[in-house]
Order: C-alpha cells, then structure tokens, then sequence
C-alpha cells in the first residue's frame, strides 16, 4: 500500500512546527519522542504502521481550529484519531504530517432527557455514552463490537454499526447534531437537538467521510429508552441455503428483530472453543435472531421465529430464558474475533455487504478461493442486513502469507461488488479498501466525490492517502469540459 | 421557455449539458406538485422528469426498491401495499398544501425535499432510507452514490447531500430506497384538553417510555373542530395524539400502558387501525391548516421541549394557527396573509423565535413575491453559507440547475 511521497521541506521544519503547535496547546500536548509516537504508529488494522511527524493532543474546540488554521496556511497534513481501533487504516498517521489526537475531549456536556439527547465530546467511547444516561434506563444504540474502546469522534467519522442496527439504524441515524472544525480553522455547527436541516444535509455528509471533511470536536446524539425485554433464539441448520432462507422468511413475515447474527462452521467452532455457549457443533450454519421490545411482543415474535425456522429444517432450536442465558447465547458471538485470534497466529478481517440472498453463493465462491489461496476462512456475518465479516487466517511470520492473505480479502470484496454488494459495510476505506474503490465506483463517481472534498479541503492536508486511489489536484477536477449547443432531443414532446 | 421531457437517463444528461453550454437554467420539475415550495427560480427552461417513470427493481424480501426518479409516489406505496410493505418514513403528501391534487408526487421529488411525516421520530426521514442513486450533477456528467444494500460506507454518502437539495446539485434519474414491513396494528391514544405546554410535557413523558411510540401529535382546540375523526372533532377542545404500532396483543398492551402511566394528565381515549390510520394521514399531510388556504404556512423543526414556547413567542399578539408533530419538535404554523409590510414583520418573529433553541423555519407555502422577499430556507452562519456555496460549485459551477430555489447564488 503506497501513501503519498513524504514532503522534505515539510520534515525539514519539524522543529518549528512543534513549537508553533505547542504554542497552541502548551504544556504535554505536543508529543515528539519516538517512543511516545509509538502509540500512534498503527490502528486496528496492525498489517500497516508509521510513526507521525508529530503528535498533538488538543483540548479545546479553539485549539483545534488554531490547530488546524495553522497547518492550512503552512501546508502540513492532518490524521484525525480517536481510540485507533478503526480496521480499515483510517487513523494511520503520515510521515510528513501531524497526528491530532482527540482523546481529551472525554467529557459528557449535556444530558437531556426531555429532548431524549447527549451532547458530548467526540473522546468519549461509545459505550460511554450508555453509561452516562443508563441509570434513567436510557441507552445509545449503535454498539459496534469495539464499543468500550472506540471513540463516538470515530464512529461519526466512520459511520459505524453494530449489532442492532437492523432495527435502530446505524450512527449516521442516530446523530442529531455536530461542531466541526474545517482545515481552515472554521468551526461550524451542523444540526443541533432538533431533526433534519433544510439546507444541505452536512451532518449526513460529515458521517461516514473517515476524518477527510472535518475534525468533530462535539456530538449531539439520540438516545432510547433501553426496551422492557430481550429474548434470543439460537437456530442450527445442516446447510447455509436453509438458514439464508430462514432470514428472508422472517423478513418476509414482516419482523425486523433487533439483531439477526449468523455464523458459519468455522466460525462456531472457534467459538465455542473459547466460550462454550452450547453452541451446536454439527450444524453448518448458526442463526441467533434477538427479539427485543415490549414483553408481550417478544413472546409472540419468538414464537413466529421459532416456526419459521422449524419449517425451513432448523435441527436446532433453543429459546432464552432468562437475561443470563440470552448473553449466553451471544457470548460466543461477541467473542467471535478473538476466538478465531486463538486459532490462528493473526487474521484478516474483512466488511462487505452483500443483497442477503446472495449468500449461499458467496459462500460457496469464498469456499473456492480459500482453497486456492490456500487459507483458512471463517464467516460472521450481520444476517438482517447482508453485512459480512469474513475472516481470513493467517500466519504473518510465513513469508507471503500476508500477501495472499490481502488478495484472498480484496477477492471477496469484489464478488461482493460482484453480486450487487458494496466493498465496506461499516469498517470504512481508509487506506485498506482505497485502490479497490475502482471495482465499485467509475472515475466520474469518483471524481464527483473528490469535488465534494474539495469544497472542504481544497489543498487536500485532512487524512490525504485515504478512501481516493488516485488524488487529483482540485483546480483539474473542477475544470469543465463545454461541448454540445444544439437543444437536446428535438424531436420529443415539449409545451 | 421550453419543457424538456426526457424519457431516458441519457437525454436528462444531453439536457443538462445542453444547458451548460447555453448557460440557460433549467428548473428541475420532477411531477410539479413542489414548485411553489422556494424561493422562485429564474430559469429559462423546464426539465420535467415525469417521462423517466417506472419501478426497476422490487425485492421484498431483501426490503429494497429501485425506480426511475419519475415515478410517481403513489405507484411505488400501492406496489409496496401489495407486498405488505411501506416506505416507513410516512412521506408527506404536500401538493394539497400547495394548492395541486393529492397523490401527484414522485419519487424523485420526494427526496430532493426530504419529506418525512410523523413517523419521522421512529423511522427517520427520506435520507435515512435513501440507498443510492445514479445522477446527473449539474456540470453535465453522470454519476452514481450508494448502492442497494442497508449498510454502505463506501466513500461519502452523497445520497444525504442529494436527499434535500431541492434539485440544486445533480438531477436524480434513478433512485433506491430501503422499505420496511407494515405494522400489523395501530392504535392511538388520545388525551383530551391539554394546553399546549402541558401536551409537550405528555407527549414527552410517552417518549420517553419503552412503548415504542411512533407518532406524538397536538392539535390545539381551534383546529381539531374540522377533523374527520368524530373523537376528536367532538372533543370540544385541544387534542393530543400517541401512537403505537406493531403486532396486535402488543398495541393493545402499550396503549393501555400508556393510558395507563397518562391517566393523570386527564381523560383518555383510544382509536383502533382505521381511524388512527385516517388522523396520522390527515397529520402528514398538513390537512388540520387546509380550511385555511389564503395562510402563509411555516414548517417549524426545534428541540421538542421547545416546541410550545417557540409557538408562544410567534403567536405574542396575532392571530397565529398551528399544531404540533414529533413530539412538539415540528410546528406547522399558519400565519394570516398579509401586505409585504406585515409579511416582513411576520418573517423576523419567526426567526427571532428560534434564536435561543436552534432549529429551522421553512416558509413552506406564501405568495410568489413574498417568497422571493424574505429567505424561505433557514438563514445561514457565514461558515455554512460559504461551504455550501463551495458545495454548490462542485457539482453545478455553472449555475444551471434550479438556481436560487434555496438561496441567493446557490
Ligand atoms: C475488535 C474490533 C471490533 C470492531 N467492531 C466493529 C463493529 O461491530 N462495527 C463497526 O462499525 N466497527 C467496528 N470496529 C471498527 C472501529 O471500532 C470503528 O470504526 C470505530 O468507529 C473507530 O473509532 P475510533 O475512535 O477507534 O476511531 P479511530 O480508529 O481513531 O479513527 C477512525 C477514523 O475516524 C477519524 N476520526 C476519529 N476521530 C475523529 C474526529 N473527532 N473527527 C474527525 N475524524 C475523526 C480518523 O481519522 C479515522 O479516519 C471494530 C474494531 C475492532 C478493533
């Protein structure tokens, strides 16, 4: 993966960069001692690492803006970080730019039931959030798995998902309101407690752009009330057709369950090696299909799942009883990642989505290729909503291990792409994905994106090397090319 | 002035380049039921999409529909009905409002204005459905955004940027959006008599319970007289609306809760499916303000707990008609018409009414030049004003498409 030349001039003036910046934020907030860079070098995803120039640890909205004002008028690049759990390379620092840590901003602002919203800092972890309205039995739903670690800073960026988002949709529709800080200092706030804009969606646009639009330094978020009961069912089937079809009868009939989680051998072996959650260890495939809501609901749509299931050859189907047995259930779910991290030296985890009922060909493709590549695969895979988590097992130390490994990944996601699906479902581009995003986009698509961060970012310093293969100055993308001046398509109806 | 009716996405990009090389506007008409919502576009041509029409894609149970952006609404909701499903985000039927038919609309117009209805509390709003789209920018190319999946982070979600843009970026050929199930049940509990502050607090406090509510209205006691419903045109007085939807024992254990955890704010009643289906239509669609067709109408989105005092400060002294959704959090506001003068002063209370909460005030229906008098749209910080200038430019430098429906230059 190549990043962008490091510029000399701009590593020249390292040490008059760090003071100018400690300037802004004095005392410890300006880090350049190798060994305390360390900590930066890498995010989750471990395969790439590179020491920043510099790392700075602002405090302040005001800060970031100098912060930013700064590196805008001297030409300096900018990587945004949260917790750096990002998988796909968003947070990866640059040689030849400054790293901009917003762990500090870890403060809860506002907690305000009667609009049913939290204001916070984007240092606070997701989780976090929960905690800080739970004791009125109010909760945050998007709950990516990395949800004690990951910063909301980052899942705004990132646009992240989790295990509910089938039913409560993902962070991008959770958020009600921004302040962001633009490369030239500008602090703008987007949204607020209120819903919807009438003017150009900008808190739509900020979600999910990976830390190239704009630094957030404050989120307004929706939280629910956490529902009166859940309930898990846990469905083993003799093959991926019958529980892929499972899926789609429960949709059919109407019920969208707050999450729908499947499972492929591999991957429920693994897991209950670590576990033990009683999974079944003779089934091809494992369903778990939470329904949450009012308890007299929950009963009733258990009890549809539970018939659904059985007439589409479910061999196994247990119903939770109780709180302890439904995290049971989920245990080995959760634990999925680090149990394969058991079985296996390292692992490659890749997000595509997929239209659901492209899967058991997708199965059966990425069976193929794990044979060719000659690499172990296991599948989790978000049911309700097609995403899929592939994980590829391989050795680092092996030489050309790694190599075959990213092949094997980038493989799947173009049958994804393929099949009607798309190349991340919520781990982002960032520089993993990013010279794939010609196998989905044209280069009018992509062009088209880029004018978009150009109106953001003209010189390109906000996380440059992420998301675009190909980085275009902004003066050629705005060109235009003038042909035609005869009135289009004379002969059809006009009044 | 022309009206240009392509029939294929080809001949909306020979249009579109046409007019940039012209440098002659095009006003966007996707089937004509909005153009009276803006600020009036110069333009010297029309581009209407009613001929790119027609469902390309419909797979229930991967809850996912494609169409060409003509399409009119009202075919993709019977097609959906016939599959049990819906777009859950209610989309408000506004061409009554402004003065055309019901049930005109396309698909391509209702995302260019977002439109939401009271579900929007639950289930989000047009952009929180729309999944992807091929598209013409106003530069004269083609592009696309999104996909047809659920979960997508592949680059920027331009379908946000687009959902809302008034037809000012890119012109919309084809669009997909997500669709859900219809709820099996629906039942509305309704309190009677409440002022309106007393009705946010109600209202707030069923929000705030895990009953799933998804639909919070107020309907102030001038305007619950006309109501089809006779519960609530009986009343003889305020109105407050809860709803909840889903399978039938699990309504019906939810509506008794709530008027149960209620009961102390006063009296309560229950409507069944039919008529809960009748009063949340007639919400959406603005209907309680339609024996008022010479009103100026604002579209008001503010914290919900903000909601009453937002109306009082407006109302201060004149004569104001309004009710409530979202929970108090959206204002439908009628305003009595009036000579510019009046008009004017009108227009600063209700943005000075939003000062201190934040939010958004849309003049949604008012005479030509009244709409080209005052900013329709919410008036901007220079920061935004300028990004979205700069935004503007990277899809339409030219200017061609709609140009100044949302704002001077844009
Ligand atoms: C074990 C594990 C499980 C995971 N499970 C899930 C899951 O279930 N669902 C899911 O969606 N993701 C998951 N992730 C991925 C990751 O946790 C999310 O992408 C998360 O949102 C990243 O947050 P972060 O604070 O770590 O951001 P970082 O990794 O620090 O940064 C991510 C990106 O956001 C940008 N950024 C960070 N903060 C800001 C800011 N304040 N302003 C602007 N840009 C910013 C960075 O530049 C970078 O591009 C998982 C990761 C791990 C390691």
């Amino acid at each position: 993966m190549r990043m962008p030349e490091p510029d000399q001039a701009i590593l020249a003036r390292r040490t008059e960069i760090a003071r100018a910046l400690g300037a802004i934020v004095p005392g410890e907030g300006v880090i350049l001692e190798e060994d305390e860079l360390r900590a930066y070098e890498s995010d989750g995803l471990t395969a790439y690492r590179q020491l920043p120039m510099i790392a700075v640890l602002p405090e302040t909205t005001d800060q970031v803006s100098r912060i930013l004002k700064y590196c805008h008028e001297n030409g300096v690049k900018v990587v945004p970080r949260g917790a750096g759990t990002s998988l796909s390379g968003g947070a990866l620092p640059l040689a030849d730019g400054v790293l901009l840590g917003l762990g500090k901003f870890s403060r809860i602002l506002d907690i305000d039931f009667e609009n049913r919203c939290v204001v916070v800092q984007p240092g606070v972890t997701n989780l976090g959030v929960t905690k800080a309205v739970e004791h009125a039995g109010f909760y945050y739903a998007p709950d990516p798995s990395s949800q004690i670690a990951c910063t909301i800073g980052g899942n705004v960026a990132e646009n992240s998902g989790g295990v509910h988002c089938l039913k409560y949709g993902l962070t991008t529709n959770n958020l009600l309101g921004l302040e962001v800080v633009l490369i030239d200092g500008t602090i703008l706030r987007v949204g607020g407690k209120h819903l919807d804009s009438d003017a150009y969606d900008l808190l739509g646009l900020l979600t999910g752009s990976e830390g190239l639009l704009g630094v957030v330094t404050e989120v307004t978020v929706r939280v629910l009330k956490t529902p009166e009961t859940a309930r898990a069912v846990l469905l083993g089937f003799p093959t991926s057709e019958q529980s892929g079809d499972c899926v789609a009868a429960i949709i059919g009939a109407g019920i969208v369950p707050g999450g729908m989680e499947m499972m492929d051998k591999p991957a429920i072996h693994a897991a209950e090696a670590f576990v033990n959650a009683g999974y079944p260890l003779n089934v091809e495939a494992l369903l778990i299909v939470e329904l949450d809501g009012p308890q007299v609901e929950v009963d009733l749509l258990v009890a549809k799942v539970t018939e659904i299931a059985a007439a589409h050859g479910a061999v196994t189907s247990r119903v939770s009883n109780s709180e302890e047995e439904r995290l049971v259930f989920w245990a080995g779910r959760k634990a999925a990642f680090p149990a394969i991290g058991r079985i296996s030296p390292d692992y490659y985890c890749m997000d595509g989505t997929i239209p659901r009922h492209k899967l058991p060909l997708v199965l059966s493709r990425m069976r193929e290729m794990s044979e060719k590549f000659d690499l172990r695969v296991a599948n989790v895979f978000h049911a309700g909503d097609g995403n899929l988590h592939p994980l590829i097992l391989y050795d680092a130390n092996e030489p050309g291990e790694l190599e075959r490994a990213e092949e094997f990944g980038a493989e799947i996601l173009k049958l994804c792409v393929e099949v009607g699906g798309v190349l991340t479902g919520e781990h982002g581009v960032g520089v993993e994905k990013r010279d794939l995003m010609g196998v989905m986009f044209s280069e009018a698509d992509l062009r088209q994106q880029q004018r978009v961060k150009c109106a953001f970012d003209p010189d390109s310093l906000l996380n440059p090397g992420k998301m675009f293969p190909v980085l275009h100055r902004c003066a050629e993308l705005g060109r235009m090319h003038i042909h035609g001046g005869k009135m289009p398509f004379p002969d059809l109806p006009r009044f | 002035m022309a009206t240009l009716k392509p029939e294929t996405p080809e001949q909306v990009l020979e249009a579109v380049t046409w007019a940039v090389a012209e440098e002659t506007p095009l006003e966007v008409i996707g089937r004509g039921t909005k153009r009276a919502l803006g600020r009036p576009v110069q333009a010297g041509n029309n581009l209407e999409l009613s001929g790119l029409s027609g469902i390309t894609l419909y797979e229930p149970e991967e809850l996912v529909l494609s169409a060409r952006a003509g399409t009119p609404v009202a075919e993709i909701e019977a097609t959906l009905a016939a599959k049990n499903q819906m777009l859950a985000f209610e989309p408000a039927d506004l061409g009554p409002l402004l003065g055309g038919e019901a049930g005109q609309g396309s698909i391509g117009g209702m995302l260019a204005c977002n439109l939401a209805g009271p579900r929007r509390i639950k289930a989000g709003a047009a952009r929180d459905h729309f999944l992807g789209a091929h598209a013409v920018a106003g530069r004269g190319e083609v592009f696309k955004t999104g996909g047809r999946v659920v979960k997508n982070v592949t680059g920027y979600d331009l379908c946000k940027l687009l959902a809302g843009s008034y037809g000012t970026l890119a012109v919309l050929t084809d669009v997909t959006v997500k669709v859900l199930p219809v709820a099996e049940k629906t039942r509305t509990v309704l309190l009677y008599g409440l002022d309106d502050a007393a009705a946010m607090k109600a209202m707030s406090r069923a929000l705030q319970s895990s009953h799933e509510v998804s639909g919070a209205a107020h309907l102030p006691a001038a305007l619950t007289g006309g109501s089809p419903i006779s519960y609530i045109a009986e009343a003889g007085g305020a109105v407050t609306a809860i709803r909840v939807e889903g399978p039938g024992p699990s309504v019906e254990h939810r509506a008794a809760a709530l008027r149960r955890e209620l009961a102390d704010v006063g009296e309560t009643e229950e409507l069944h499916s039919t008529n809960s289906a009748k009063l949340w239509a007639e919400l959406r669609d603005v209907r309680p303000l339609s024996a008022h067709p010479e009103r100026v109408i604002w579209k008001i989105s503010v914290p919900p707990a903000s909601g009453a005092q937002v109306v009082a400060r407006i109302a201060h002294g004149q004569d104001a008609l309004c009710f409530y959704d979202w929970g108090g959090g959206l204002i439908w506001l009628a305003l009595p018409a009036s000579d510019a003068l009046a008009f004017a002063a009108r227009h600063a209370a209700v943005r000075a009414a939003l000062k201190d909460c934040g939010g958004h005030a849309t003049l949604i229906r008012a005479p030509e030049d009244l709409r080209a008098q005052v900013p329709v749209f919410q008036p901007q910080d220079p920061g935004t004003a300028a990004l979205t200038k700069r935004i503007k430019d990277s899809f339409d430098p030219r200017r061609v498409l709609n140009p100044g429906r949302m704002a001077a230059g844009v």
